[in-house]
Formats: C-alpha cells, sequence, structure tokens
C-alpha cells in the first residue's frame, strides 16, 4: 500500500514540482542546508521529499512525532538514568525529518573514513613498535610519550592482523561552503550505532510514505559484518569462533546498545563476572560449565578491562584478560590503548600522519586546528579568543569547552586565565558555521545544525556502514550536537 | 554461521540462566498475588478474613510493622501500591523488568516490549484504583497482563535452552502458588471438613476454583458436588489441570530431563531425585489420607521442598541460589 502511494505521489511530485518544494517557510539564512543545498545540483530524490514534506501539514508531522516518542519509551530505545532510588528512562530525542546523503557525497566520505582508519591503525602500530614517524619528527615524541592514553604495556605487542581500531566512530561536519571536515576521530569505544538501526525501523513505521520509491541503503548488515571482523580476530585455527560481548552492565548508559549488539550478532552479552582466565585462556561461565571464548567485542574502558593490569579496584573486568589477549588466545576489539590516537591534540596533526603513511592527501580535511602548546599557535589563540572554539584535550562529551562568539566578556577572561596556566591542555579552532537540517520544533520546521558519525568496522578489511549517526542540536542556535547535552539524532539516508 | 554450528547449541551464561528462573516466576507471582487477592476479596466478611492472606505468605511481621490493622485497604495496598514491600505485584514486576533488562538480547522482542508496558501500568497504579468496586477489575488486568505475557512467550520465545529454565521457573512458581491459593480457605473451613452435603458449597470452593481457573474442570471432573477432598486433590493431584501442584512438577521433570537429554548439561541430579519423591507423594490417595488430619502442615512441607528444589536448581547450572 505505502509501496502504491509513494509511486503515485511521487509522479505527481515530478510533473508538478519545481525542484525546491516551500517547507512550511523554513529558512535556513545563511547556512549550509543538508535538504536545500544551496550551490549543488539539484537532486531528484531530494526534491521529492521535499515535496512530501511540504505536502504534510506541520500538525500531521507532530502527531507522528509524538507516536515515535511513545515507541521509543515502549520499546525501551532508552538510556537509563539511575538517581537515589528510582531507575528513569529517558530517549535520545528522534527527529523525523531525515537526513539524507546523496551517493556521490557518500563517496567521499567512505573512502575519506576508510583512509583515515588505515591511517590510525598504522600509526598505533608505529607508535607501539619502532616509532619511526617519532623518530622523523612528524609528531612530537613528548605528545605521544607523554599522552594519558599512551599505554607503555602496549609495546611490541603484535596485535591480530595489525588492527588496533575494529570499530572506528568519525565525527564529521560541514561548513557554510558544504565542505565535509573531520571533527573527531573516536577509536577507544564509540557508541550510538544502535540508534543508527532503530532511527531506520522507526522511519520504516512512521515515515514510510516519504520513504517509498526512494533507493535508500541499509543498514541491517551492521552485526553480520561486526561479527566477521570479530571472527577475523580471534585465535587462528579456531573453526567455529566464540564472540561476545562484554559489557559493564545494565547500569550503563550505553547498555541499550549493547544488547542491540548482542542480538545482531547472535552472541552472548556478557559483564566480567561471567569471564575467567585460567591456563592462559578466557572462559565464560555457562549452564554447562566452563566454556571458551575466542574474541570479545567490549565495551568496557582500558582501565576497568582487567584489575591485574589496570585498576586493581575495578569490579567490572576480568583478571588476566590482558595477559590472555598478550599470549594470543583471545581477540580483543577495540585494541588497549587506541585514545593516543583520537586525542584531540593527536588530532591536529591527523592530515601529517596520513601523508606520513599512506603518501596521500586526506580526502577528508580536518577543521583548521592550533596546538596551543605551541608558542605561536598559543598567541594567535589568545589574540583571537572571541572567534574561537577552545578545547581542552583530555575531556570528551563536549565539557570544559570555550565558543567565543557565546562568551561574556567574564567568561572570556577567565578561559584566558586558564588557557596561560596550562596552554599544552588547549587546542583551538575557528567557530564553524555548521551546517543545518530541516528539524521539526516548536513553532514549525527549523534549521537546526547537525554532525555526522558514520561507523567503520575492521578487520581484515575496513567496511564503512552506508548510513551513520545524524546527531541534531534541537535547541536554537546551539552548535553541540553531543547526546549528553541535550542533543536528538536523525535517520541518515545514504542514496544509492 | 547456522551451516557450522547445530541448532539449538549456543551456549547460555549461567547468570542468564538464574535471570530466566526469576524472570518466569516473578510474572507468574503477579499473576497469583491478583488470584489471591481477588478470592480473598470475594470471601472476606470482616477485616479479620484480611489477616489470613498475610500469614499465607508469610507477611505478618513485615506488614505489622508498618501497618496497624489489616483490613481491605491496607492489605490491597501493601500488596498493589507498596514499594518498599519486596512481596508486592510493584517489587515482582519491577523484578521482572530488570531481570528482562538483563536479559534483553535473550527474550524476543515482543517479550521486551509487552513488559515494558505492562511495568509502566503496574507503576502508574494509584489509591483510586483500590476502590472496593474497582478492586476486581484491577485483579483482572494484572492477570491478563501476567497472560498476554504468556501467550507472547508461548508465541514468541526459542525453544532453546532459555525457554527450559524460563519453563522451570514458572513451573517452580506455580507449583509453590497453588499450595498458597488452597491454604486460603482449608484453614477457615477445618471445622467443617468432616461434615456437610457435598452438593451444598458451604466452603465457598466455588470461589476457589474459579480463583484458581478451575471451576469448571472440576465440575467435569467431580459433577455430584464439592468434597474438601476432592478439591485438595484436583488442586494438588490432578495432572491435568494446569495450576495443579503435580502438573507442574511433571512438567518441570521434563524440563530438567530435556537439559540434561538434549543440551548434555550435567546439574540437576539432586532436583531430579526430589522431585521423584515429591510427585511420588503428591498423589489423590496421599491427599485423601491427609486431609482429615488438616493439611496445612503438608503443604508447609510442600512449599518447603519447592524451595529447596528451585536452589538446587539453581546451584546445579547456575552456580548458586
Amino acid at each position: 500500500m505505502a509501496e502504491l502511494a509513494g509511486t503515485q505521489s511521487q509522479s505527481q511530485a515530478q510533473l508538478r514540482q519545481p525542484p525546491l518544494a516551500p517547507l512550511h517557510g523554513y529558512d535556513p539564512g545563511g547556512l549550509f542546508c543538508e535538504m536545500l543545498r544551496p550551490g549543488q545540483p539539484p537532486h531528484q530524490s531530494l526534491a521529492l521529499l521535499l515535496s512530501r514534506l511540504s505536502e504534510t501539514p506541520v500538525e500531521a508531522l507532530r502527531m507522528r512525532a509524538a507516536d515515535a516518542e511513545r515507541d521509543l519509551l515502549e520499546r525501551g530505545i532508552t538510556f537509563t538514568v539511575y538517581s537515589d532510588a528510582a531507575a528513569i528512562d529517558r530517549i535520545l530525542p528522534f527527529d523525523l525529518i531525515p537526513r539524507v546523503i546523496t551517493a556521490a557525497e557518500w563517496r567521499q566520505i567512505e573512502t575519506g573514513v576508510v583512509q583515515r582508519v588505515h591511517a590510525l591503525n598504522l600509526f598505533l602500530h608505529d607508535i607501539y613498535h619502532r616509532q619511526q614517524i617519532l623518530s622523523d619528527g612528524v609528531v612530537p615524541r613528548e605528545l605521544i610519550l607523554g599522552n594519558a592514553a599512551f599505554c607503555p604495556a602496549m609495546q611490541d605487542f603484535d596485535v591480530p592482523l595489525g588492527t588496533y581500531v575494529h570499530v572506528c566512530g568519525t565525527d564529521i561536519v560541514r561548513d557554510d561552503t558544504g565542505r565535509f571536515m573531520v571533527l573527531e576521530d573516536n577509536a577507544r569505544t564509540p557508541s550510538g550505532v544502535a540508534y543508527v538501526v532503530e532511527n531506520r525501523h522507526m522511519t520504516q513505521r512512521i515515515m514510510s510514505d516519504m520513504m517509498a520509491g526512494m533507493r535508500v541503503r541499509g543498514v541491517d548488515e551492521y552485526g553480520l559484518r561486526l561479527h566477521r571482523a570479530l571472527t577475523e580476530i580471534a585465535p587462528p585455527g579456531v573453526t567455529d569462533p566464540q564472540v561476545v560481548v562484554l559489557s559493564p552492565g545494565i547500569f550503563n548508559s550505553a547498555y541499550f546498545e549493547h544488547v542491540f549488539l548482542a542480538r545482531e550478532m547472535g552472541v552472548p552479552l556478557v559483564e566480567g563476572r561471567d569471564l575467567m582466565v585460567e591456563n592462559g585462556k578466557v572462559w565464560m561461565r555457562t549452564t554447562a560449565g566452563p566454556a571458551p571464548v575466542h574474541a570479545i567485542y567490549r565495551r568496557l574502558n582500558d582501565d576497568f578491562l582487567d584489575p591485574e593490569a589496570f585498576r586493581p579496584d575495578s569490579q567490572l573486568g576480568v583478571p588476566g584478560l590482558v595477559q590472555a589477549w598478550r599470549r594470543g588466545s583471545v581477540g580483543i576489539a577495540n585494541a588497549v590503548g587506541t585514545g593516543v590516537a583520537d586525542d584531540k591534540s593527536v588530532y591536529a596533526y591527523m592530515p601529517r600522519i596520513i601523508r606520513y603513511y599512506l603518501s596521500e592527501e586526506p580526502i577528508l580535511p580536518n577543521v583548521e586546528t592550533r596546538i596551543c602548546a605551541e608558542p605561536d599557535a598559543l598567541a594567535y589563540t589568545l589574540d583571537h579568543l572571541a572567534e574561537l572554539v577552545v578545547k581542552p584535550v583530555a575531556e570528551s562529551g563536549g565539557y570544559g569547552l570555550l565558543i567565543g562568539p557565546h562568551a561574556s566578556r567574564a567568561e572570556l577572561a577567565d578561559f584566558r586565565a586558564r588557557l596561560k596556566a596550562d596552554p599544552a591542555n588547549y587546542i583551538s579552532q575557528p567557530t564553524l558555521k555548521l551546517s543545518v537540517s530541516p528539524t521539526l520544533c516548536d513553532n514549525g520546521i527549523g534549521p537546526r545544525h547537525v554532525d555526522l558519525r558514520p561507523f567503520a568496522i575492521t578487520g581484515r578489511d575496513t567496511w564503512v556502514l552506508p548510513g551513520g549517526l545524524t546527531r541534531v542540536a534541537l535547541r536554537a542556535g546551539t552548535l553541540v550536537v553531543n547526546s549528553s547535552q541535550g542533543g536528538g539524532s536523525k535517520d541518515t539516508w545514504v542514496l544509492a | 554461521m547456522s551451516e557450522t554450528v547445530p541448532r539449538g547449541s549456543a551456549p547460555l551464561i549461567a547468570r542468564h540462566a538464574l535471570g530466566l528462573l526469576w524472570l518466569a516466576r516473578y510474572i507468574e507471582r503477579v499473576e497469583s498475588l491478583a488470584r489471591l487477592l481477588d478470592v480473598t476479596r470475594t470471601f472476606a466478611w470482616d477485616d479479620s478474613d484480611w489477616t489470613a492472606i498475610l500469614r499465607i505468605n508469610g507477611d505478618e511481621a513485615s506488614f505489622f510493622a508498618r501497618y496497624p490493622e489489616a483490613s481491605q485497604a491496607t492489605v490491597s495496598r501493601f500488596y498493589l501500591l507498596d514499594t518498599d514491600n519486596s512481596t508486592s505485584v510493584q517489587a515482582a514486576m519491577n523484578s521482572a523488568r530488570e531481570n528482562a533488562r538483563t536479559l534483553r538480547a535473550l527474550i524476543s522482542t515482543e517479550m521486551w516490549l509487552h513488559l515494558n508496558v505492562l511495568h509502566t501500568r503496574i507503576r502508574a497504579l494509584s489509591e483510586a484504583d483500590l476502590a472496593p468496586e474497582r478492586l476486581s477489575a484491577l485483579c483482572t488486568m494484572l492477570k491478563e497482563g501476567a497472560q498476554a505475557h504468556s501467550g507472547i512467550t508461548e508465541g514468541t520465545f526459542y525453544r532453546d535452552q532459555c525457554w527450559h529454565f524460563y519453563m522451570i521457573g514458572r513451573c517452580v512458581e506455580r507449583a509453590d502458588q497453588t499450595t498458597r491459593l488452597l491454604d486460603t480457605r482449608f484453614n477457615a473451613l477445618a471445622p467443617h471438613i468432616m461434615s456437610g452435603d457435598a452438593a451444598i458449597d458451604d466452603g465457598g470452593w466455588n470461589t476457589l476454583l474459579r480463583a484458581a481457573a478451575g471451576y469448571h474442570a472440576y465440575r467435569r471432573e467431580y459433577p455430584t458436588g464439592y468434597r474438601p477432598v476432592q478439591v485438595a486433590s484436583f488442586l494438588l493431584a490432578n495432572t491435568s489441570f494446569p495450576r495443579s501442584v503435580a502438573l507442574n512438577l511433571l512438567q518441570l521433570d521434563w524440563h530438567l530431563s530435556q537439559l540434561r537429554l538434549r543440551y548434555h548439561l550435567r546439574g540437576g541430579s539432586a532436583a531430579l531425585e526430589r522431585l521423584d519423591h515429591l510427585c511420588g507423594v503428591l498423589t489423590n490417595r496421599t491427599v485423601a489420607d491427609l486431609v482429615p488430619r488438616g493439611l496445612s502442615p503438608f503443604l508447609d512441607w510442600t512449599q518447603r521442598e519447592i524451595a529447596t528444589l528451585f536452589d538446587e536448581i539453581a546451584a546445579g547450572f547456575c552456580g548458586g541460589g
């Protein structure tokens, strides 16, 4: 039925719609809009989506949005916040208007992400072996060896296939000219992929008429691909490797995603207490007694993985796990010590790292970044503080950063003092005019800033899920799209 | 994958097996509690009758620590709204959902969705729902919620080890709860037991059997009327009645044997022996012998045996109770 209705309105749309239909008075102003795409050739699917959205009253969209919200709560597609005795389920707000990426745009993102992950893995292998890039002076030695995320225990350990970053979430933004740029590499335990798939399922439930007849690439392959990569890093010679997902447990805010991943791969979701190491091998406690484990997709941070190797006070990890890994009796994804590669100060060197290992130009550029540890960069940053975004390199989640144009005089003065006291802890970037996407808001459809996190899986080769998490800053004007700071998400359509 | 790995042989984490046992028990507890409250509500002539349910559940101490007296209002609040009472519907539903969260990668999506919605509905109950004229409707809602869960489970839950553990939990809880339901009436009726015309329902057996969803089946089995011995036999030893102790223990035996035969699990031998003995005792003949002496001590003994059985199963397969 939906198929039929869609085809009908498609032909109608093609007959009478101009390339750009008015979208309930939507006006992105001078910002780059992901749907109107100023300055780019008109795209048939986008024009069709736009006409379908324009023909749907805002009130009807609001009713669908209400259905979606109830649906998310009922399905428990939530993160749980535990306060005192009560467990509160929160949803990641879902905006029903999709973000569309054309095939041509996707080619750049996909090849750019593959290139970047390749370089990250070569870089990690190098700094944990011969450290050639440090000897050649391309990246300062003290930046790596003095980095809190650098893990000396990884020195000279050959990880299976040379892959350190099995799952990578690359945060990508677009500026006011429509240029894609990498904002951040997430090479530890990036989260959000469950929302990519669940957002698609939601679209199929409440927006199937909008999607009908369009060639949107599927996102259901993720579990299969991840399982394959994990079997590739299992010890050689094991015919049916046992894979598990290792989670901190139901109190973790990303627990829903851990469930999702275990279910999509069809493997047990375990906690540290379900695993043990004996005779140098990893076992899980099952109803039939101990059963061997060959590959672990862990969603615990390095520090909590193994109390013998890291934090003796940790209740979450598995004593002896890292030793078993080093002996080659189990594969672990992501590898330990990858945090040094997605560090905000190392990020600044990524274009040089790509050129160094691959002799290629970066397909996806960085946001222009100054490292305040360098005197020139510090001087520039202090001179232009009111125009820049300044980030502490050790923080994540959008905390502790300064957005110059939005800061008061007192905030600027305060930040200047902090920056001068510890310049090595900061990087600065120009304030980007992030692209926007039409979003259902309280007063109609408005432009809201978006970013994109595609997910890349690497075993023997790298595969990028054709889609990604589009996070949207739901408050007007705000540039922070992080989900722990009031952001929402959209379904991301990659067109074939 | 599925070509190389034999079907149904996926390993089950011991902790998850324990969670499955408890998920089924907690949901069954919601249903049983609703049945107990409904039958109490129907029989209660005055407030003294409301202490019976507290005694049967062993809740007298915790109840009177916080409520001055037992009445329909206080006991139904204790069991239906009180989140601090670990034997309340609220507590059972919370525990069911927390277990379901842990098991979410194993149970079907539809089971999870329904449990999640039922949890929200139960959590939203208020004092107004306990009004005398609405209490029966509330009990019906709880029963139907639990039954919908059972139906969804029957229709969507993959029949591997997980299902057997789930079913064991349900059988254990049902067997246990039926002994409690029976206990609500037998004590009050002790003086009448040896007398009376079978055709006259002076014990309210009708209502008791209805609460256990066994009224029509009982009539078919014993068309001549109600005799306490027959009611007790029906609820304890009948192997066709879905909530009888004997049938649930037989089914439990089958599920345990399946775990050992099909999945080559080595645990559960102590439980199987105990089960064998229990099934041997729960016959029409034993019940007929026991009723004249009073059933309560036997029901207490059966409850203790079932509890030990459960601990043995948990220890045998799940690495501890």
